[in-house]
């Protein structure tokens, strides 16, 4: 239970942060995609922010031996640059430059803009359903 | 096509406060779970297309949505809701954005943020490549073939 609770804080911040920040508008997306346009460039303030505060957070907490709730860490492992790891990225990143969405944003669009969040999310999964169903045999 | 176009203007310090929130709220599940914040991964595993617990992942993302509806709807950080966005166009982008981050083993969070915080060398990569993708992608279709999207 109180594994769960820990998640629902985190998610909140999460949630928060994606709306404040303005990741959650797909508008913002785009035009913090477009150099050669109106550039925005709050999301770079945005990322770079996130990036240095949770690497500061990070290295706090590696100080302690294990989590709070946990035994140990439980950080990728895996070191090599493949192929699966590029084309998936080539494939996420052509679909959110032609719709301003990554997962996160595309989630909290089910409550702020549910008319284009349903048809992406619906989307979202089935695309990694598809994707994980290949692997599984 | 202008309303599918519709700049935005620079807000830094809104920038910088949503991003502390969500280092905040990485800091808080590597604390507490030991775990990497990552939408796509916890989306996997919420619905059981990936094995393992489902309560933390499914609460984690519950939260996130409530949250950013609250935020949305009840206080003056909203913003103008884009209108007129093929349903197509976002169900090719949904269908991408899922294969993909299934593929690729994340996201903006779980490689952009989390990984880029642990210098990860894939996630440094997996990041130049969806970034360097994504403003290519925005390039062509707005400039090249001058689509409103």
């Amino acid at each position: 239970m109180i594994r769960v609770i820990w998640a629902a804080i985190a998610g909140a911040l999460f949630g928060a942060g994606l709306v404040v920040s303005g990741l959650a508008n797909p508008n913002k997306v785009l035009g913090f995609l477009d150099l050669a346009g109106a550039w925005d460039p709050s999301l770079l303030v945005m990322m770079g922010t996130a990036v240095i505060g949770t690497g500061i957070g990070f290295r706090l907490v590696w100080r302690r031996q294990s989590p709070l709730c946990d035994r140990e860490y439980h950080v990728p492992s895996a070191r090599s640059v493949d192929q699966r790891l590029v084309t998936g990225a080539v494939l996420f990143g052509l679909g959110w430059g032609l719709t301003g969405y990554c997962p996160g944003p595309a989630l909290t669009a089910l409550v702020i803009h549910p008319s284009e969040g349903v048809w992406f999310v619906g989307a979202l999964l089935a695309g990694a359903a598809i994707r994980y169903r290949q692997t599984r045999h | 096509m202008d309303t599918l176009m519709t700049p935005t203007t620079f807000t830094p310090v809104e920038a910088v406060v949503g991003g502390l929130l969500v280092a905040l709220s990485a800091t808080l599940l590597m604390l507490s779970l030991g775990r990497i914040a990552g939408i796509s991964g916890m989306l996997a595993r919420a619905t059981a297309m990936t094995p393992g617990p489902r309560a933390w992942p499914l609460a984690f993302l519950l939260a996130m949505i409530l949250a950013a509806g609250v935020t949305f709807w009840f206080t003056p950080l909203s913003f103008p809701l884009r209108e007129g966005f093929s349903p197509a166009w976002l169900v090719a982008g949904g269908l991408l954005v899922g294969y993909g981050t299934a593929m690729g083993s994340g996201c903006t969070s779980g490689h952009g943020v989390c990984g880029m915080a642990r210098l990860s060398r894939r996630s440094i990569v997996a990041t130049l490549v969806f970034m360097l993708t994504a403003l290519v992608t925005v390039f062509v279709v707005r400039h090249f073939i001058g689509a409103g999207a």
